[in-house]
C-alpha cells in the first residue's frame, strides 16, 4: 500500500518549472487554465515549442495564446521612446507623485494583480474602475438590490433539464460552453441533454423573435403568468401569449431550469431592473420547484478583481479611496465621469491588448505586450500575460471557484505585481528623500 | 532575547492554574522555563495585578470565503455605516493617532478581511477557525484568511452533502474508502477538521427536498442523515485527527428541533461529536405561540453525554447577516431578511450556501427567547471544558460583541438587568433569571483558550506552559468585564508586543493550522475519474499546495500531528 501523508508539489510553481524543462527538451504539453473566459477552462493542453498549440482550447482560447505568445523583447517607453524598466518606473512614479486624485482603470488583471493595485490605490488614495464594470455594476446592483438565487457550471452540467438564455446565445461569449456542460454525456443525475430556449437572441429557437428592448415586458409577462395572472394581450414583446403560456409552463415544470443572463448584453438603461425581473421570475419559481441563475461574466478579471476588492477592502469595484479610506458608489466612480475628474490615469489591461480610453490627461499604460496604440501614453510598461508568461490565480464566473493560472514560457517579461511592488517603493522613496 | 512577563496574575486552566501570580519567560516566539541567572532578560513587562491568559481562540467563525464575500458585496451599507462610524471619530479626536475603531465598535457584521483580524486581535483573540470551507471553494478561503493579519487561522473542510461521498454511501463503500477519502479531503483543502452541515439536507434540496429529518432517506441517495453522521464521526475517529466531526444538524431554526439534536447525540453511537451553535438547534413547541426554549433538554443532556460538545451561536440584538451553507433552511427563513434581500447558492455538487441579513430585536418574541435560550444553555452546561463562546460570528451576532457576551456570563445583575427589557411574553417563557451561576475567569479562560485548543487539537495554544507559542494577553481586572475584555492592556502574538491598550502597534501575519492524516493514494484514482466525468475541473486544480499558502511570505502551515492508531 501507497501511503502519502502530503500532496508534492501539484498547481505550484515547482511543476510548472519542471514543465517547462520537458517542454524545452521534448516539446511536452502542459495542462492549463485558461483566462481567454469566466469558463475558465483548465483542460487545455498547452505546448509553445516548437511552435505554439493549445488543445481543447475555443476560438477566444486560441486567439488569447496566439496574441500572448509574441515576442517578449519588448521595451518599455516613455512618450512612445523606448527606455529601460528603471526610467519607465521613475516616470510612473514622477506622475503619479505629481497626481491629487489618480485614476486606476481597466484593472485587465487576476487576484494578486489586484491585491498589488488596491494597495497602491490606497496608499496614493485613487479612484478604481474596471473596463467592464459598466456591465458589471448591473449585476452588483441586482444582488445588492434584492439578492438572488444562483448555481455553479458543475450543478448545470449534472442537473440542468432546462436552459433558458436571455438576450445572449452564451456562446459568442463563453465558446465552451455547450460543450462542457449542456452537451455533455457524462451527467450523474441526466440521461439527456436540456432544452435550450433563448429569449431575445440570435440562435436559432422557436423564441428568437424578441430583440433586447422586448425583453423587460417578456420577462414581466412570464412573472405574471407564474403568479396565476390572466393576460389579456395576444402578443407581448413580439412573442405571442401561447408561446409565453408554453414557457412558463414549461419553466414550472422543469426539476431544475437554469436560467443564464449577461450583464455585458443587456446593453440598457438600468439593465439591473431587467436582471432583477428575471430573479424575481427565478424565486418564483422555486416556490414549487428548483431553478436558478447563472449571470455571466464580462472578463478580463472583472470577476477576479470584485472579489478580491471586497474581501480587502469590503466592496467590489467602483470605489475611490480618500484618507485610506474606500468610498464606494457604482454610479459616481464609473471611468467615463473619473476622466473628467481625475488628474492621471494608469490604465491596466493584461489579458489583452485593450487600449486607454481617450483623455488628454498624463496617462501611463500597464499591460499586454501586444498593444498598438493609437495615442501614445507618457509610459508603457509591457508586463507578463497572466496565464502564459506569469503565473496567477483566477475567478471564475461563479465565484466558487479559483484557479491557479500557470506561467507557460519562460519570459523575462515582469509580473504587473513586481512592477506595483517597484512603483510603490520608489513612491516611498520619493516621499522620505 | 528573552522577555519577561512579570508578576501576573494567570489563569491557565490546562496547568490547573487559577489566579496565581508567576512570571513568564518568553524566548524566539515560545514560553520557556525560567532562564539560569546568568542569562541576560531583554525586557520585562511589570504586570502586578494584572490578569494574564493565554490568546483566545475562537473555534467557529465565519472569517472567510465564498459566502462571507457574497454577503460583504450584497451589504455595502453595514461597511458604510462603519466608515461613517470612524470618521466622526477620527474628526472628534484630537489624538492624530487615534485608533479607527472603538472597543466597542460591534455589529459590523462583514467586516474586510484586514478588519477582521484587527478587531480579533485588539480583544486578545490570537486565532480564529472557519468552520464552513466547501471544499471545491477553499481556494477562495485560504486567499481570504491569507489576507487576515494578525491571526492564526484555519477551516474545517465541508463534507456530507457532497456527492462523490454520498455516492460512496450509497453504493455501500467499505469505512476504509470512507476515511482515505476523508483524508484526502483534509490534505487537498488544508484543513484542520471535517464539518458536516444539515447532513444531507444541502443535496436534497437540489432536488426540491424542502426539510431533512434525521432518518429520512435523501430522495436521491437513499442514504439518511443518520448515515451520514455515523460513517464522518467514525472516519474522523479512525484518522486519529484531533478535532471531532463538527456537526451543524438538520433542521436550524424550526420550532421543535430541539428532539433532531437530542437524536443527532447518539448518531455516532458514542464517538466525539461537536454540535454547532446548539441555541438554533435548542427549540421547543410550548405555548401560545408554540415557541419555547428547550435549553433545558438539550443542557442536561449535554451534561449525560461527554461524547459530545457544542459551542453556543449566542444571538445579540442588532443588526447582523446569517452566512451559511445550509441552503436548504436559509431559503426557508429567507422571508424573514432585513433588510430584504438574500442570496441563495448550489455550488457544484459539493455543497450550497444561504446569505440573509438578520436584525434580532430585544422586543421580537422569539428573538427576545433565543438570547435567552442561549444564555441558559450557557449557564446550564456544566462543564466548559466541553461548551464554547460562540455568536457563530456574523449570524447570532458579529464576533466583537464577545466581551459583551462575557459580561452577561459573568455578572448576573448586568443580565438580569438586561432580561427585563425583554418582550414580555418571552420572559415568561424563560427561567434564566432563576439562574445565579456567573462564570468566572478561570471558566472564561476555559472556554475560550484551553477548551478550544484541545478541542481543534492545537497542542502549543491555549496555554501558558513552557513550550506554548507565547501568545498571550493581558488585561486589566475591572469589575465592568465587557469593558475588561474589550481592551487587554497588551496581547503578545509569538512573543511580540503587537497590541498595547486595545490599539494594534505592530502588523504581524499568523499561521495557518492544518492537520495531514495519511491515506491510501490509490483514493485518487476513482477521484480523478470522478472529476473528469462530472466535475467542471482538474482534479490536480482542486488541491491546495502547500506553497500556495507560503509563498507570499507571510503566511505558514502548521501541521498538527495525528493521534494515531495504525491504519493498515
Amino acid at each position: 500500500m501507497v501511503l502519502s501523508n502530503q500532496f508534492g508539489i501539484s498547481a505550484g510553481y515547482g511543476k510548472i518549472k519542471m514543465h517547462m524543462k520537458n517542454s524545452n527538451q521534448n516539446a511536452s504539453k502542459i495542462s492549463a487554465t485558461c483566462p481567454a473566459c469566466g469558463l475558465l477552462c483548465d483542460d487545455i493542453l498547452v505546448s509553445t515549442s516548437p511552435q505554439l498549440s493549445a488543445e481543447k482550447a475555443c476560438t477566444k482560447g486560441v486567439a488569447f495564446f496566439q496574441r500572448a505568445n509574441i515576442n517578449e523583447n519588448i521595451n518599455a517607453s516613455i512618450a512612445g521612446q523606448p527606455c529601460n524598466l528603471d526610467a519607465a518606473i521613475n516616470k510612473v512614479v514622477e506622475i503619479l507623485s505629481g497626481s491629487s486624485q489618480p485614476l486606476i482603470a481597466g484593472l485587465g488583471t487576476e487576484v494578486n494583480g489586484a491585491r498589488s493595485l488596491m494597495r497602491l490605490a490606497q496608499k496614493i488614495n485613487a479612484s478604481l474602475d474596471h473596463m467592464h464594470s459598466e456591465s458589471g455594476v448591473h449585476h452588483t446592483r441586482a444582488l445588492q438590490n434584492g439578492g438572488w438565487i444562483t448555481t455553479t457550471l458543475a450543478e448545470v452540467k449534472n442537473r440542468a433539464d432546462l436552459i433558458l438564455a436571455i438576450g445572449t446565445d452564451i456562446s459568442s461569449t463563453h465558446p465552451r460552453f455547450f460543450e462542457r456542460l449542456v452537451e455533455n454525456s457524462d451527467s450523474l443525475f441526466r440521461a439527456e441533454a436540456p432544452e435550450v430556449v433563448y429569449l431575445g437572441s440570435e440562435k436559432n429557437s422557436a423564441l428568437n423573435h424578441a430583440s433586447l428592448h422586448t425583453l423587460p415586458s417578456m420577462i414581466s409577462a412570464l412573472n405574471a403568468l407564474l403568479q396565476g395572472k390572466k393576460l389579456i394581450n395576444s402578443e407581448i414583446g413580439g412573442m405571442s401569449l401561447e408561446a409565453l403560456q408554453s414557457l412558463a409552463a414549461k419553466l414550472k415544470n422543469a426539476k431544475y431550469a437554469v436560467i443564464v443572463w449577461s450583464a455585458g448584453a443587456l446593453q440598457m438603461p438600468h439593465a439591473e431592473l431587467l436582471i432583477q425581473s428575471i430573479t424575481q421570475l427565478i424565486a418564483k419559481l422555486n416556490e414549487t420547484t428548483r431553478a436558478a441563475g447563472l449571470p455571466l461574466n464580462s472578463g478580463d478579471g472583472d470577476t477576479s478583481v470584485n472579489n478580491t476588492s471586497t474581501w480587502l477592502y469590503g466592496y467590489p469595484t467602483r470605489l475611490r479611496f480618500m484618507n485610506g479610506i474606500p468610498d464606494y458608489n457604482t454610479a459616481r466612480y464609473a471611468t467615463t465621469a473619473l476622466l473628467n475628474d481625475c488628474d492621471a490615469l494608469l490604465w491596466v489591461s493584461c489579458f489583452n491588448p485593450h487600449l486607454p480610453p481617450s483623455t488628454a490627461l498624463p496617462t501611463i499604460v500597464i499591460g499586454h505586450p501586444a498593444m498598438q496604440f493609437e495615442k501614445t501614453p507618457d509610459v508603457f510598461i509591457p508586463v507578463g500575460v497572466p496565464g502564459f508568461d506569469t503565473e496567477g490565480l483566477m475567478f471564475r464566473m461563479d465565484s466558487s471557484i479559483t484557479l491557479p493560472l500557470k506561467k507557460l514560457r519562460n519570459s523575462t517579461l515582469p509580473s504587473l505585481s513586481a512592477v506595483i511592488a517597484m512603483i510603490e517603493t520608489k513612491l516611498a522613496a520619493g516621499v522620505s528623500a | 532575547m528573552i522577555t519577561l512577563l512579570k508578576n501576573g496574575i494567570i489563569y491557565d486552566p490546562a496547568q490547573q492554574k487559577d489566579g496565581v501570580v508567576e512570571d513568564i519567560y518568553i524566548r524566539d516566539g515560545r514560553i520557556i522555563s525560567k532562564p539560569a541567572p546568568n542569562e541576560t532578560i531583554a525586557q520585562t513587562y511589570d504586570l502586578t495585578g494584572k490578569i494574564v491568559m493565554a490568546g483566545a481562540i475562537d473555534m467557529h467563525s465565519h472569517i472567510g470565503g465564498g459566502k462571507m464575500n457574497i454577503a460583504r458585496m450584497m451589504l455595502p451599507e453595514y461597511q458604510n455605516q462603519y466608515q461613517q462610524k470612524q470618521l466622526e471619530e477620527i474628526k472628534n479626536s484630537s489624538d492624530p493617532e487615534v485608533h479607527i475603531c472603538t472597543p466597542h465598535c460591534s455589529h459590523h457584521a462583514t467586516p474586510s478581511a484586514t478588519d477582521t483580524g484587527f478587531r480579533y486581535i485588539e480583544m486578545g483573540y490570537t486565532a480564529a477557525f472557519e468552520p464552513a470551507m466547501l471544499p471545491i471553494n477553499a481556494r477562495q478561503t485560504h486567499l481570504e484568511m491569507g489576507d487576515t493579519p494578525m491571526i492564526d487561522k484555519g477551516g474545517y473542510a465541508m463534507l456530507g452533502n457532497d456527492d462523490y461521498f454520498l455516492r460512496l454511501l450509497a453504493n455501500k463503500a467499505d469505512q476504509k474508502t470512507v476515511n482515505d477519502y476523508v483524508a484526502w479531503i483534509l490534505n487537498a483543502t488544508q484543513a484542520i477538521g471535517i464539518k458536516v452541515v444539515n447532513p444531507g439536507g444541502i443535496n436534497a434540496f437540489k432536488f426540491n427536498q424542502r426539510r431533512q429529518n434525521l432518518d429520512e432517506n435523501n430522495p436521491y441517495y437513499q442514504v439518511t442523515p443518520r448515515d451520514i453522521l455515523q460513517s464522518l464521526s467514525r472516519a474522523v475517529h479512525d484518522l486519529g485527527i484531533a478535532k471531532p466531526l463538527h456537526v451543524h444538524c438538520n433542521n436550524l431554526g424550526v420550532a421543535g428541533n430541539f428532539a433532531t439534536t437530542l437524536d443527532t447525540m447518539s448518531a455516532s453511537s458514542g464517538l466525539p461529536m461537536h454540535l454547532t451553535h446548539i441555541q438554533f438547534h435548542s427549540y421547543g413547541t410550548e405555548g401560545d405561540k408554540k415557541f419555547s426554549s428547550a435549553a433545558a433538554q438539550i443542557a442536561e443532556a449535554l451534561n449525560k453525554n461527554k461524547h459530545i460538545t457544542a459551542d453556543v451561536g449566542q444571538i445579540l440584538f442588532g443588526q447582523t447577516v446569517t452566512a451559511s451553507g445550509d441552503s436548504m433552511m436559509q431559503h426557508l427563513n429567507a422571508h424573514h431578511a432585513n433588510p430584504k434581500k438574500s442570496v441563495i447558492m448550489d455550488i457544484e455538487c459539493d455543497a450550497g450556501c444561504g446569505v440573509v441579513p438578520f436584525k434580532y430585536r430585544d422586543q421580537n418574541y422569539v428573538n427576545a427567547l433565543q438570547w435567552a435560550i442561549g444564555l441558559e444553555l450557557f449557564l446550564s452546561v456544566e462543564d466548559p471544558w466541553r461548551i464554547f463562546l460562540t455568536t457563530d460570528h456574523p449570524n447570532g451576532a458579529p464576533f466583537t460583541s464577545y466581551p459583551h457576551l462575557i459580561r452577561l456570563l459573568m455578572d448576573k445583575t448586568f443580565r438580569n438587568e438586561a432580561f427585563a427589557k425583554l418582550n414580555l411574553d418571552a420572559q415568561a417563557m424563560s427561567n434564566l433569571n432563576a439562574i445565579t451561576r456567573e462564570y468566572s475567569l478561570y471558566e472564561i479562560a476555559t472556554m475560550t483558550r484551553a477548551g478550544a485548543a484541545k478541542l481543534i487539537g492545537l497542542n502549543d495554544r491555549g496555554h501558558l506552559g513552557v513550550g506554548a507559542a507565547a501568545d498571550i494577553t493581558v488585561y486589566t481586572d475591572q469589575a465592568d468585564r465587557e469593558a475588561m475584555f474589550s481592551k487587554p492592556d497588551f496581547v503578545f502574538k509569538n512573543g511580540e508586543l503587537v497590541v498595547k491598550n486595545g490599539q494594534v502597534v505592530k502588523v504581524v501575519w499568523g499561521a495557518t493550522h492544518t492537520t495531514k492524516p495519511a491515506f491510501d493514494a490509490g483514493v485518487e484514482q476513482d477521484l480523478k475519474q470522478y472529476f473528469d466525468r462530472y466535475q467542471t475541473i482538474q482534479l490536480d486544480n482542486f488541491k491546495i499546495s502547500r506553497d500556495e499558502i507560503e509563498s507570499d511570505g507571510r503566511s505558514k502551515i502548521i501541521s498538527h500531528q495525528i493521534n494515531k492508531k495504525d491504519q493498515a
